[in-house]
């Protein structure tokens, strides 16, 4: 029998997520012979549901007004009654997917692979998924044995997004199914989100960026960065060892869980380059980065590299730039 | 409120360049500085936050070898309680889910209000909290970031969800937590408080003290085993500049002037 894939489809406001059809591609690359279904949990989901009908062949749609706010202990029970034997349900890697993903994956009595970048193929009953480990210096194949189904977690933006054109596809209304025995969970309850505070300086309109990462090492090594950011006439943002550190105030953190930025210049210094700061970082700016680990996965995808000791390089950079003023 | 820490011996990344070894089977582990998991270092310290504010105790717990004891020693330095090792030729290979079922094994045998675990480790996985909780049948929360404990019954928790937003819930205990840096400022441990527990027994639990089978945990029960690693093709990648640093100071400059980067 074919393969059957569940995609679930992360939305907000009616706005489906960039990460479904990253999906169909990851889909496509573990099996292309495989069914695609999205899986869309929430309330008033009509119009999200009808979107997508464009791009995968069949949606499940499980529509409650208890469902308005994603609690993933509600919806991995709710899911847990109606993925079939053997299913392998795609999550796109974010707070909601690292929710529910492991847990699922017990419940499912499938196999587990967090963060996916890429696959390669399926050899005797096993897929091949590629990782990353050591924060991105090294990538891994793992093989995972998909016999009894699995739980596979999508890193957002590693899949060029596959738009399939007119499907045609139909929706399933499976919220009767899932709620058999009622709501399950109970025992984490949402209460409220808490919105980020709004800081000094506004980096999502900086047009320079002079971003700093632990490699700066001490916090009052920080105003090396200040003075270059003077120098340059930018604003200072970082990444978040610095932010967990307390060195910076929370606004001026870059990445999927701080400020999304859009910069024409952006420096990087003594930042390695997570997959988490990256995705803060839009609009293809001109990237320089200084890090004295010539491996940092940063220079993959800067534009101008300097291996470098910040400490030296950063303020002798200051200096020329201030002589030539 | 009986707290259990799982934590974790790892090759620091912030000290190490990591490479891959000749034949791909595993990293260079000859010249590498390891720790304790960075964000188990932060479970630990909240853990003790806790244990201070309302009582009770901290215990830490590690899956591994002879050396992962230094971690658990570290740990007690900073001010767990007590420490446990899981250690077993048979844990050897497992997946996720078989150190969950090991750390499982152990958590059934105490009486926890609270695990928790780092929001993830050296491999990026984290996996091992959620679960954890899914084989105990206690709820979960992941990148739990603020915990604020109500009564002995439910604690509230903020979780970090995208944009610097935080969630919050209500969850009852017992439960499993995953927790993100920054959620508190670790305390440093001086060699002194290393040396202060450096004679204190940690007692080590094998597969049949916590009665595994052996073939439900390690390689032969792994439905996901690393098969290489290596390093990926790169893209572009950075147009590196050479020279002496006065050298590459001129050559950013000019480049700085030409993209707009100096105003």
């Amino acid at each position: 029998m074919a393969l059957q894939i569940f995609a679930y489809i992360l939305h907000k406001d009616g706005v489906i997520d960039d990460t479904a059809l990253e999906m169909v591609a990851a889909a496509g690359k573990i099996d292309p012979s495989a069914s695609l279904t999205a899986i869309v949990v929430g309330s008033k989901t009509d119009a999200v549901c009808n979107n997508l009908v464009a791009s995968f062949k069949e949606v499940w749609k499980i529509d409650n007004d208890a469902l308005s706010y994603p609690n993933s202990e509600v919806i991995r029970g709710l899911l847990t009654r109606v993925i079939p034997k053997g299913g392998i349900v795609l999550f796109a890697l974010d707070p909601f997917g690292m929710d529910i993903g492991p847990g699922l994956s017990i419940k499912l009595e499938g196999a587990y692979v967090p963060d996916a970048v890429d696959f390669d193929g399926i050899e005797g009953g096993k897929l091949k998924a590629v990782r990353q480990e050591y924060s991105g210096q090294v990538s891994a194949h793992v093989l995972c044995d998909i016999s009894g189904g699995a739980v596979i977690t999508i890193r957002p933006g590693a899949f060029r997004a596959v738009d399939t054109g007119a499907v045609g596809g139909t929706v399933i209304d499976k919220t009767a199914d899932t709620m058999i025995g009622g709501l399950p969970g109970g025992a984490r309850r949402y209460v409220e989100v808490v919105q980020a505070e709004v800081g000094d300086v506004d980096i999502t309109k900086s047009e320079i960026l002079v971003s700093v990462g632990r490699g700066i090492g001490e916090q009052e090594n920080i105003d090396i960065i200040k003075e270059l950011a003077k120098a340059v006439g930018g604003d200072v943002s970082c990444s978040r060892p610095i932010v967990d550190a307390k060195w910076l105030e929370k606004s001026r953190q870059v990445g999927t869980s701080g400020q999304t930025v859009k910069p024409k210049v952006y420096m990087a210094l003594g930042i390695s380059g997570s997959f988490q700061h990256l995705g803060g970082i839009k609009g293809s700016p001109f990237m320089v980065v200084v890090n004295k680990n010539p491996k940092a996965p940063i220079f993959q995808v800067a534009d101008i590299g300097v291996v470098e000791d910040l400490l030296e390089f950063v303020p002798l950079l200051t200096e020329k730039i201030n002589e030539m003023k | 409120m009986e707290i259990l820490v799982c934590v974790k011996r790892v090759p620091d990344t912030a000290e190490n360049e990591i490479s891959v070894n000749s034949s791909g089977s595993d990293i260079e582990r000859g010249d590498l500085v390891y720790s304790v998991n960075e964000w188990d270092n932060y479970a630990v310290e909240e853990a003790i936050q806790i244990r201070d504010k309302v009582g009770g105790s901290v215990t830490v717990v590690s899956v591994g070898d002879a050396e992962s004891e230094e971690v658990l020693r570290r740990e007690m330095a900073m001010g767990a309680d007590k420490g446990i090792l899981l250690s077993d030729d048979a844990f050897a290979g497992s997946d996720g889910k078989g150190l969950a079922a090991i750390l499982k094994a152990e958590i059934v045998k105490g009486k926890y209000d609270l695990v928790f675990t780092g929001a993830q480790a050296d491999d990026g996985a984290g996996q091992i909290g959620g679960m954890l909780a899914a084989m105990l049948d206690w709820p979960y929360a992941s990148l739990v970031n603020r915990i604020e404990v109500l009564d002995d019954k439910k604690i509230k928790i903020g979780r970090e969800i995208a944009g610097g937003n935080q969630e919050i819930n209500e969850i009852d205990l017992p439960c499993v937590l995953s927790i993100q840096t920054g959620i508190n400022e670790p305390r440093y441990v001086g060699i002194r408080g290393i040396r202060k527990v450096a004679s204190v027994e940690i007692p080590v639990h094998s597969a049949s003290e916590l009665g595994l089978k052996a073939d439900s945990v390690g390689k032969t029960s792994a439905k996901v085993s690393r098969v290489d690693y290596f390093v990926p093709a790169l893209g572009k990648g950075a147009e590196l500049l050479e020279g002496s640093i006065e050298e590459k100071v001129e050559k950013l400059i000019e480049l700085l002037k030409s993209k707009g980067g100096i105003k």
